[in-house]
């Protein structure tokens, strides 16, 4: 049963990241205007005598570097790592949606891949046609889906609603629904990115369940996660990808004593490197983000106090009227658990519109609220119900330390918990009787 | 760059609950499909062909998704495919046959000869038009999960196709107005279906593959459709071309397809003019060898570009 199921021999994934434009996707007028324009130049330089340079507009990027590893059948493995170690690159090219730029993999199998809940729902549809067309995209037959039909219908709660569009049904029906088709997958070999990450905590509960289950079926299942305690749970071996590479391999327990060593160790990410990520993300139809940065009195902090208020704030261009457009940030501790998210427009009455032009928006954590420990931010700008518009959340780890006058009396005394809150709390005298 | 990092551990991990048992040795590993996927840069897919058979299953219900969701969109839907093409063969015969006094072919009544030559040509250019943003329209799908991406410019042509149906219809109506019979030929109707679908696919993907790269690329489709009704003999018969010219004529392939289907349709009124049919088959077959190879040649980079 231990033959080796996939095999990723020095496998590389390269992106051409152009400089000078800054748009998705490219128009042909550009791309002549640009050809002309290097035509004159090379024959300019070639007048000259000077060695010619091909696109020097575009930069190479490799996303994936000379990455080995072999998968056994039956293993679980945890994929882990900091945004942007290849993670995601790592996931599309095993689920062949895009091609190695360099070396080779070798699978067997069927692979099923779950990269997001719900792909290819269309809203017009039922929920009886959406489980079926969902069902073949993921690679589910026909009579597959007949035979799962009524498991998936009551995993997911919609009975009543099976004949209804889905652009009926509620954000947590429609989670549900893509999620139970997800479940009833059956393939040899299944890869997971963060859907995990959606919907609320029993909802996320309810598919770690399910997960472990398919891993207790024998089948080899490749887990994308930021969530370490998810990976403990399921995984036996896990893979630390750091800047594009395999940086270890093995039990998960020391792989993720490594990854927290990186997190450590390029924790403090400069503004500077944190605009030039922002830079290099690729351009959103909806939204361009600037910046993102944490501030204390109006500056970025030194070190973030707890007994001032902590300002968390992005500033953006809106690039064409946007309905649901938010910027968010969720909270962590130092074990990536996620201690609240947070939305700037989770108290409207009804999800705004956002016009054209450039905005700042900023959050306030409170001040007397966090504790005299590492915590890491993440932000992010998206559209309510389609999609985020940042290819990750931008991950920003700060220090606490403790101002004010919470514990001032207990010198050296370090509060357990995550949070540090100030509560009001009252002594009073009961009248003796 | 990884001798940034230092080897040692950082022991401060909390040390946690096990993890789930390892998996015992199972008997209820599918045997079926153990075949063995190689991914290599340019690497062209061996059995890419079986593959798209595979997956013959969710083309039949993507394309079954277009056509639904075109329908159940609006109530116009099924109004807007029957009231385009009756306009537009009304103000062909006025224009072709009344005032420019073109002949019909035979004796076939002009409109009837007119719709003849629209079916085709309907077909060719919603083809056209539907596949080259489907892949633009489904780039969720393409960036998500795997499958042959030419399952999606095919659904689209499913869509086209139930539209020229619909049309079909109403010619057997108008052949019933004007009481005209067409002759044993109409039997031979769907091998030029066929001929008209590969005759817009072979365009079709090589734009729909282009469009991914260059968006601009979809402006050109408006103008051939706009600028093809009047090149090609939609409003009129492909006899009023001058002899000596008529070989040129037929280069465009949609000439061969539209006489073919008069040919069909107008019982023994109409005659093919071979050499022009066969210079017809011959761009079809190019177009189209052309149009999958170029896909096939793009379709594994769609995923970054979308």
């Amino acid at each position: 049963m231990s033959d080796v199921v996939i095999r990723a021999e020095g496998l590389g994934k390269k992106y051409l990241i152009g400089h000078q434009s800054n748009e998705r996707y490219t128009a042909l007028r550009d791309v002549l205007a640009r050809t002309a324009k290097g035509l004159v130049r090379s024959a300019r330089d070639m007048i000259r005598g000077r060695q010619l340079i091909q696109g020097d507009e575009v930069e190479e990027f490799w996303a994936l570097k000379d990455v080995n590893f072999d998968v056994r059948r039956g293993d679980v493995v945890g994929i882990i790592g900091r945004n942007g170690a290849g993670k995601s690159t790592l996931l599309k090219i095993l689920s062949r949606i895009t091609e190695p730029s360099a070396g080779r993999v070798e699978i067997k199998g069927r692979v099923a891949s779950l990269l997001e809940v719900g792909t290819g729902f269309h809203p017009e549809l039922t929920g009886r046609e959406n489980i079926f067309l969902n069902g073949a995209i993921l690679g589910m037959s026909r009579a597959e889906i007949k035979r799962k039909f009524d498991e998936i219908v009551a995993f997911a709660e919609v009975e009543k609603f099976l004949d209804t569009p889905v652009k009926h049904y509620s954000s947590g029906m429609y989670v549900r629904l893509a999620f139970a088709v997800a479940a009833h997958l059956e393939p040899e070999i299944l890869v997971v990115d963060e859907v995990l990450a959606v919907g609320d905590a029993e909802f996320q509960k309810k598919c770690l369940g399910k997960m472990g289950e398919v891993a207790g079926q024998g089948r080899t299942v490749l887990f994308v996660s930021h969530n370490m305690a998810a990976v403990r749970r399921l995984c036996r071996r896990a893979i630390l990808l750091s800047r594009s590479r395999v940086f270890k391999d093995g039990g998960t327990e020391d792989i993720i004593a490594h990854y927290f060593d990186i997190m450590d160790r390029e924790g403090s990410a400069s503004q500077d490197e944190i605009e030039k990520r922002i830079a290099g993300f690729p351009p959103d139809p909806n939204c361009r983000l600037i910046r993102v940065q944490l501030r204390q009195e109006g500056k970025p902090p030194a070190r973030v106090e707890s007994a001032k208020p902590l300002e968390v704030v992005f500033e953006y261009e809106i690039l064409q009227e946007t309905v649901g457009f938010h910027a968010f940030f969720r909270l962590f501790d130092n074990e990536d658990s996620m201690l609240f998210e947070s939305i700037d427009f989770a108290e409207e009455v009804e999800v705004p519109s956002v016009a054209r032009g450039s905005y700042r928006s900023t959050a306030i954590i409170p001040a007397n609220l966090l504790g005299a420990r590492r915590y890491e931010i993440a932000l992010g700008v998206a559209i309510a119900h389609k999609r985020y518009c940042t290819p990750e959340l931008i991950r920003i780890p700060f220090d606490v330390e403790l101002t004010g006058k919470i514990n001032q009396c207990l010198p050296g005394y370090v509060s357990p918990g995550k949070l540090l809150p100030s509560i009001d709390w009252r002594m009073e005298q009961r009248p003796q009787s | 760059m990884s001798t940034l990092f230092s080897k040692t551990s950082s022991a401060n991990a909390e040390k946690a609950a096990t993890p789930v048992d390892a998996p015992a040795a199972s008997g209820t590993i599918a045997k079926e499909s153990e075949r063995l996927i190689v991914l290599a840069p340019g690497r062209a897919e061996r059995n890419y062909w079986s593959d798209l058979w595979r997956y013959r299953e969710l083309f039949a219900i993507l394309a079954w998704r277009d056509v639904a969701v075109r329908y159940k969109q609006t109530a116009i839907g099924m109004g807007w495919a029957l009231i385009r093409p009756f306009v537009a063969m009304v103000v062909f015969t006025i224009i072709f046959g009344r005032l420019a006094g073109l002949p019909t072919e035979g004796d076939a009544p002009y409109p009837i000869m007119v719709f003849a030559g629209m079916l085709p040509w309907f077909l060719f250019s919603s083809i056209l038009s539907d596949a080259s943003g489907s892949l633009i329209g489904n780039a969720n799908l393409i960036s998500k999960v795997y499958f042959p991406r030419l399952v999606i410019p095919a659904a689209a042509a499913v869509v086209a196709l139930t539209d020229f149906l619909v049309n079909l219809l109403m010619l057997a109506a108008l052949m019933i107005w004007y009481g005209f019979l067409p002759g044993w030929r109409v039997l031979l109707l769907p091998a030029f279906v066929l001929l008209a679908i590969m005759a817009s696919l072979g365009p079709a993907l090589w734009i729909t593959a282009l469009n991914v790269k260059y968006r601009d690329f979809r402006y050109i489709i408006p103008f051939i459709v706009q600028f093809g009704v009047y090149v090609s003999p939609v409003g009129f018969s492909s006899s009023v071309i001058p002899e000596n010219w008529r070989f040129f004529y037929s280069l465009n392939p949609v000439v061969g397809v539209i006489d073919g289907f008069r040919w069909c349709l107008l019982a023994g009124e109409s005659r093919i003019y071979l050499p022009g049919f066969l210079a017809s088959l011959c761009v079809v077959a190019l177009f189209l060898w052309h149009g999958v190879r170029y896909f096939r040649a793009t379709e594994r980079t769609f995923a970054d570009m979308v």
